[in-house]
């Protein structure tokens, strides 16, 4: 069984993150990047699947311009078989690396698909579920535990109100929650032998797809800065400033 | 969110900009590599250090180990983090291919173990030692005993030690009195009494191998007369597995005021008849081969004084920055807000004074670092002996500096928290405590200085000494010419006339006076050497700092060159004029403490 991982390099989850200047954008000049961390516990699901010997080949793909490269060699470290780099320096929608990663899918067949719920970054939530969508493969999102069970998969999902098990037929689509596993680090031969792993280039414009912007950033700003506290005479008057100016008790 | 390890901005100048490990990839040994294999190992290594040493850093401090009369009893999570840290290739991230390593270029194997020096220190003491004992094999053993107890030690299975002080023999080597008497077989039947043998006894691995300084009978009193064993706790079978128990005894554990993770053991040779032992090389050359490890287990000891002294940094700039107390004395509202004690300027200076001694000796032991490794891969012949010389004659400054500055810039730690510095509540005291060994152990700093002084200099027609000299020169020559380090280029030119006439009248000294006191003020010499080659250093990284800065880098980086620069400054204004007062010591050859008589106190 053939597992594909697509992984995606955001900021470092131990990063600050600041805003430009001009509330373009999120600076991420001169800024520590890695794998997206629910991207890394797909990885290790995936590994575990292989080591298991459920799997028999782990494939990393990941879109982005070259310097994503590092997030495979990240992934290839950490037990995948091979990456994909699909080359683009455009800043793409969730929709449009659904369309390019359903190409991969068609391409390569795989029987499990396990992508990280979100993305750390831009929070959208939906490359799985569109590519779920756009290749008519069965979906369970925000694992906290995966069984592949014959021409199944077993997928438990975290719900709002406890959990959730899903049987999904294969080939499925999976999204990791955090819970799912703790993924492992690399070892030091298995970063050297990751290098001498085959890593495919793909340009972006090679799929055929109209991949022009559909939303535009308008602006990002930080969250307000905390300010600072004041010392209340009474409970009165904390209760009363509770329900007047925070509003969170009525 | 809690204070950072270690400054990942600094170890990265460091590496890549300070001294250029990138370029390290050009050297066949190291062809495999890139920026990317270095930085994943850093990865891995803090990754481990957060997972399995940092949650019980506390716990192997407060914890340590016990004797029961029968066995060494640790805290059981000890065991799994250092298997976690074998399991990752890290201990042996340095060796051959051959050998099970990765060959990493040590300057980065060192910047990787930061995280497991700070995180869980001491624990990893043993895993230090088994890789010095390790390559102290490889270079001098025959290649049975190489197969026989290399392999094992790189995998993990075995740990190594160090065994040479006796009770009645510390830093006087010669006077040791373990003895060795050839046995028919060729090897050899040891028996003595070995004290503070770090690591002697655990239950971490399945075997421990010593290396036993010991005298053959009949052997040359003094250091000629000293042959160096391995002498495992259990001998091995035919088949390599573990056999019988070789007589290696436990007498007892010290209890220390730090690094109490790794045990401190009395250990007795061959009560009965006698530990086999197997001869290193030849007979009376076991000093020679013991330096070998010696010499690296200096770095080592350096790098832990340097290295915990940036771990208390680090924690003591994120607590003045967090920590309200108190307003500026230009305040008088007792209604506004207290200020972070970062904005007052003594706790600014006590900051200032930690990252001067701390990056600055991470320099260094960097420095040398990167020389353990050039003497071996660097691409000439020239190049690698040119290495040699610098590194032999820097060691005792290497091995000393950070360790007599590395405790100051902890005691300065705890001083920045207060009260809180005090307690356990913080790592500082603990920082402290485990910092303060390094100026002891591996040759105590009088010993070092007499090192530097009565052999190193002189050494060669004084090859060392003029191949230092010239390397700061280069670097006085190039500041000279940027904006803004002249005026440290020219302090630091001044500083090295200081130390050239210093050394000169020193040395007349040693040969016209009474050598016991031409040597009284030996540490004075030591020290004063250290701050003007700590001074070159802080003048190499104001160099990277101002080119930066004139490439209008990003506002971070900004921040951090110009942190560089006043750290510079400060280490150039409040620490080098301590020249002169050495300088007075050693050129009058002051004879304050060797008139002092014991009588007198
Ligand atoms: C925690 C710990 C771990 C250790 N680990 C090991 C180990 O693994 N293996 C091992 O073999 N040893 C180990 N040691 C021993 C250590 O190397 C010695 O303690 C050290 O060399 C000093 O010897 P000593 O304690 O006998 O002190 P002494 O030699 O008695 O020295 C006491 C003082 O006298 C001074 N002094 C001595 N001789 C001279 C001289 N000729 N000129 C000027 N001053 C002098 C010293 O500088 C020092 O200040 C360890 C010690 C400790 C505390």
């Amino acid at each position: 069984m053939k597992v594909l991982v697509p992984i995606k390099r955001v900021i470092d989850y131990n990063v600050k993150v600041r805003v430009k200047a001009d509330n373009s954008n999120v600076d991420l000049a001169n800024v520590k990047m890695a794998i997206n961390p629910f991207c890394e516990i797909a990885v290790e699901e995936a590994v575990r699947l292989k080591e298991a010997g459920t799997a028999t080949e782990v494939i990393a793909v990941s879109i982005g311009d070259k310097s994503c490269q590092e997030q495979l060699r990240t992934a290839l470290a950490l037990g995948a078989d091979r990456a994909i780099q699909i080359d683009t320096d455009q800043n793409l929608d969730s929709l449009h690396v659904a369309k390019l990663l359903q190409k991969v899918v068609e391409e390569e067949q795989p029987q499990l698909v396990i992508l990280g719920k979100q993305s750390i970054d831009s929070d959208n939530n939906q490359t799985g579920q569109m590519l779920a969508a756009l290749t008519g493969m069965a979906q369970g999102t925000f694992a906290s535990a995966v069984n592949v069970d014959g021409e199944k998969v077993n997928v438990t999902r975290e719900v709002d109100g406890g959990l959730q098990t899903v049987a999904l037929n294969l080939p499925a689509i999976v999204t990791t929650d955090l819970r799912l596993n703790e993924p492992r680090y690399a070892s030091l031969p298995n970063i050297m032998k990751a290098k001498r792993k085959p890593l495919a280039v793909k340009p972006a414009a090679d799929f055929g797809l109209d991949l022009t912007a559909r939303t535009t950033l308008l602006k990002v700003t930080p969250p307000a800065e905390r300010q600072a506290g004041i010392v209340v005479e009474s409970i009165d008057e904390l209760v009363e400033k509770l329900k007047n100016e925070a509003k969170v008790i009525s | 969110m809690a204070a950072a390890m270690i400054n990942e901005r600094d170890l990265e100048f460091m590496l890549y900009e300070l001294f250029d490990s990138e370029g390290l990839i050009g050297r066949e040994r190291y062809q495999d590599h890139d920026r990317q294999t270095f930085n994943e190992v850093i990865n891995t290594a803090k990754a481990i250090a957060e997972k399995h040493f940092l949650p019980i850093r506390q716990k192997l401090d407060t914890h340590q180990p016990t004797f029961d009369g029968k066995k060494v009893h640790l805290i059981p999570e000890l065991k799994p983090a250092i298997a976690a840290v074998n399991a990752s290739g890290i201990g042996s991230a340095t060796a051959d291919y051959e050998l099970g390593g990765m060959q990493l270029p040590p300057i980065v194997a060192s910047a990787a173990a930061t995280y497991l020096t700070i995180a869980g220190g001491v624990g990893m003491g043993y895993n230090m030692l088994t890789t010095a004992n390790a390559n102290l094999l490889q270079a001098h053993a025959s290649k049975e005993l190489i197969d026989t107890w290399v392999k094992p030690m790189l995998d993990g299975r075995f740990m190594g030690t160090m065994a040479m002080t006796e009770p009645g023999s510390g830093s006087g080597l010669g006077d040791l009195s373990t003895k060795a008497v050839k046995a028919s077989d060729g090897s050899y039947r040891v028996s003595g009494s070995k004290i503070f043998i770090s690591g002697g006894d655990h239950d971490l691995s399945e075997n421990i191998v010593h290396l036993v300084l010991a005298r053959v009978q009949g052997a040359p009193k003094g250091v000629k007369g000293i042959s160096l064993f391995v002498v495992p706790k259990f001998l091995l079978n035919d088949d390599g597995s573990i056999g019988a128990d070789n007589e290696v005894a436990l007498a007892g554990l010290f209890h220390k005021m730090g690094g109490k993770a790794q045990t401190s053991t009395a250990l007795s040779f061959g009560e009965k008849s006698g530990s086999v032992g197997y001869l290193v090389g030849e007979e009376n050359q076991g000093l020679k081969y013991m330096f070998h490890m010696m010499n690296e287990a200096r770095i080592m000891v350096g790098t832990s004084g340097a290295v915990l002294a940036n771990a208390g940094f680090q924690y003591s700039l994120d607590y003045a920055k967090n920590r309200p107390q108190g307003r500026l004395p230009s305040c008088k509202d007792p209604l506004s807000p207290m200020v972070n004690i970062i904005e007052h300027a003594d706790v600014r200076r006590m900051l200032l004074a930690q990252k001067a001694y701390a990056e600055g000796a991470m320099a260094l032991v960097l420095y040398g670092t990167q020389l353990s490794d050039d003497e071996k891969t660097a691409p000439s012949q020239e190049q690698r002996e040119y290495a040699h010389t610098l590194l032999d004659f820097l060691t005792p400054i290497i091995k000393t500096w950070p360790s007599e500055y590395g405790p100051k810039a902890n005691s300065y730690a705890i001083q920045v928290l207060g009260g809180h510095g005090y307690i356990n509540e913080h790592p500082v005291e603990m920082f402290y405590r485990d910092n303060r060994l390094n100026a002891i152990h591996e040759g105590t700093t009088g010993i070092q200085s007499l090192d530097l002084i009565a052999r190193k200099v002189p050494m060669n027609n004084m090859e060392g000494y003029l191949a230092t000299i010239s390397e700061m020169n280069k670097t006085i020559v190039i500041a000279k010419e940027i904006e803004g380090l002249n005026e440290f280029s020219s302090e630091l030119k001044n500083a090295v006339n200081t130390l050239n006439s210093t050394t000169e009248s020193v040395l007349k000294a040693m040969s016209t006076k009474n050598i016991d006191l031409a040597l009284a003020n030996s540490v004075s010499y030591l020290s004063m050497f250290g701050h003007v080659i700590i001074a070159w250093l802080w003048l190499k990284q104001g160099i990277v700092a101002s080119n930066a800065l004139a490439e209008q880098p990003h506002q971070d980086d900004k921040h951090f060159y110009q942190g560089k620069l006043q750290a510079l400054q400060y280490f150039y204004r409040i620490e080098l004029p301590q020249v002169a007062v050495w300088q007075k010591v050693l050129v009058n050859t002051d004879s304050t403490s060797f008139d002092m008589q014991a009588e007198w106190f």
